[in-house]
């Protein structure tokens, strides 16, 4: 039977020759992870329904303290020590506040891998399909059961297939290439279902891009969207791995549920406006828009490519007096390129920036700040939910456009 | 070993109308002002008691009864007491046109039987008929004869369902079953 990326996946970790969309399988997980939020549940559940060890194989088990860091409120410190604790005795590895958001540690630390499964308690966990990996976030039991066994039991979805070309240009970036093909799927389109990308534009982007790309399957109701590696990806996975990457690649007359395509010709800087991701316009639609703040960060756009996009628009200018203007790199490895190399200094010389240490930044726990009541705020997050980040209206942007916005205070595609 | 085959009484959630409901989300199943119960003799008097028509089901109800659902039931949130209330209520089982992804994740992991059954409004299957249900074969019958297929109990669902739930048959896999295979499928 010709099989999808995600069913030859399944297969291959369910010790099966031939699985297809619908079968439930008990599979086998390369890595599983808890945050600092669910942690503390994957931890009762364990202590309350097992004897020791309470994990198959520490290895392969981590905590990353992700959303709140370093521990902002007492409730965090609590579930940052007791995580720690049960790390000490059980073997678990933690990456700690200093780390960074923890999709992003296992693809910069060459620990999950194209072809591999992982799961952690993380509804943006499907980010790893940027490296051709299959992840998923589940609920504290589901995690608890994989950090005891190493399995969990998944039901394989169905596949469609979007592909996006064409050649657009600076100050157009993934960001808006993600929106286009938000825009075409909407908030449900991908409800339940794997995505494999094809197509010159998504073949081009870099793997930042593709981060941003992955990132936001969740909030068109994906389970899982695959991006092809290029030679420039393939190169940093092996590099980071030390070893030989095998790509899983669909067969050629693999079944597809539906196929879309989109074209980015030309692309202009897009928005999603409140009260959904998917709720996608251009800016120029709403250009001139007073802004109180931006935020550059999150699992979306939280990558180097993104501060530097920001850095090209502030350099030699000045935000906005009374825009502020905040920005938390994904990760450590991030932040310490960011500083030597010199885009902190243009981000202090711009002024009203705040740079913060790594991690989810402004967007679940507010530790890069919250947008108050009446407050309009560009973010580069994935949600932009009433309430999520606070009483104040969020629109979604790129990097880019946030920036070039800072600096005029208000919103606008030019710079 | 548990049943696998059920027999009970089935309530068709409907309207006033007879109309399938479709999209009960789990706010309306079970309302966010009793998350903060934990007993299940509690629990169980809030299952529906947002949903407008059914606020007395909990009164109604006799252990071994059936539910049967229409589309994409228990969508929304992913509250596990929009299952726990029915496993309190002694529903026997629950068959429908389609659940939300993650209901049905919480049902499995349960070890409560959950049926997706396409098509079963279209039958003249009404409130108060007694069915058959054969988990394994997915049968769906009426004194004696077929009403509807549904689809079969998967191995995984029969496993989960016979130890108990998610955490017991990690019990029985551990100690009866071979080791995980973890990281054998990884490929390199
Ligand atoms: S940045 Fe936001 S969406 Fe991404 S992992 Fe962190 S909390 Fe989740």
């Amino acid at each position: 039977m010709p099989m999808t990326v995600v069913e030859k996946i399944m297969a291959a970790h369910s010790g099966k020759k031939s699985v297809s969309a619908g079968d439930i399988l008990w599979i086998d997980v390369d890595a599983r992870t808890a945050r600092d939020f669910g942690g503390p549940n994957v931890v009762k559940h364990l202590k309350k329904n097992f004897e020791p060890p309470y994990v198959a194989d520490p290895k392969r088990t981590f905590f990353t303290f992700d959303l709140s860091t370093p521990a902002r409120t007492i409730k965090y410190a609590i579930s940052q020590h007791l995580l720690k604790e049960f790390a000490k005795e059980t073997g678990v590895a933690v990456f700690d506040v200093d780390e960074g958001i923890g999709t992003h540690v296992l693809i910069e630390k060459g620990i999950v891998r194209p072809g591999d499964v992982a799961v952690g308690t993380d509804s943006h966990y499907n980010i790893l399909g940027a490296v051709g990996a299959f992840g998923q976030g589940m609920g504290d039991k589901d995690i608890a059961f994989a950090f005891k066994t190493g399995r969990i039991w998944f039901e394989v979805p169905p596949t469609m297939k979007i592909k996006v070309e064409g050649a657009y240009s600076w100050p157009a970036t993934a960001r808006d290439l993600t929106f286009a093909v938000m825009r075409e799927v909407g908030s449900s389109g991908a409800l339940g279902r794997a995505i494999e990308y094809t197509g010159d534009a998504v073949e081009r982007l870099s793997l930042d891009g593709r981060i941003t790309l992955a990132s936001q399957t969740t909030e068109m109701g994906g389970i899982v969207g695959f991006i092809p590696l290029n030679g420039e990806v393939r190169r940093f996975l092996e590099e980071r791995s030390g070893q030989r990457v095998k790509e899983v690649l669909p067969d050629n007359d693999a079944e597809y549920v539906d196929e879309l395509s989109v074209e980015v010709v030309g692309l202009e800087p897009l928005v999603a406006a409140p009260p959904s991701p998917t709720n996608v316009k251009s800016v120029s639609e709403l250009e001139g828009m007073e802004i109180d703040s931006v935020f550059v960060g999150s699992c979306t756009e939280g990558r180097y490519e993104n501060l530097l996009q920001v850095a090209r628009v502030l350099k030699g200018k000045k935000v906005k007096k009374g825009v502020t203007f905040k920005i938390t790199p994904a990760t450590k490895e991030v932040w310490a390129r960011a500083i030597r190399d010199g885009l902190v200094d243009i981000f202090l010389k711009a002024g009203a920036v705040v740079f913060s240490n790594p991690g989810c930044g402004g967007c679940a726990e507010g530790m890069a700040g919250l947008v108050g009541e009446g407050e309009v705020e560009l973010s580069t997050t994935n949600r932009n939910f009433p309430g999520k980040q606070g009483p104040g209206k969020v629109y979604l942007v790129s990097a880019a456009t946030a920036a070039a916005s800072a600096v005029k205070g208000y919103l606008t595609g030019a710079w | 070993m548990k049943p696998t085959v059920i027999k009970g009484r089935v309530w068709m959630l409907t309207d006033d109308k007879g109309r399938r409901l479709d999209d009960v989300d789990t706010d309306m199943i079970y309302h966010n002002r009793y998350l903060t119960v934990t007993d299940p003799e509690d629990m169980k008097r809030y299952a529906f008691s947002n949903l407008p028509g059914w606020e007395d089901f909990p009164k109604k109800a006799v252990p071994g009864d059936i539910l049967i659902v229409g589309r994409n039931f228990g969508a929304g949130s992913s509250r596990q007491h929009a299952v726990d209330c029915f496993i309190a209520l002694g529903i026997s089982a629950i068959v429908g046109e389609s659940f939300g992804a993650i209901y049905k994740r919480n049902a499995i992991n349960s070890g409560w039987p959950l049926l997706e059954a396409p098509g079963v409004f279209d039958t003249d299957l009404k409130t108060g008929d007694v069915v058959e249900i054969d988990l394994k074969r997915g049968e769906i019958k009426r004194e004696g004869e077929l009403l509807i297929r549904a689809k079969p109990f998967s191995r995984v669902q029969m496993d989960i369902y016979q130890a108990g739930d998610l955490f017991a048959y990690a019990k029985t896999s551990t100690k009866a079953s071979p080791p995980p295979r973890s990281g054998q499928g990884r490929n390199g």
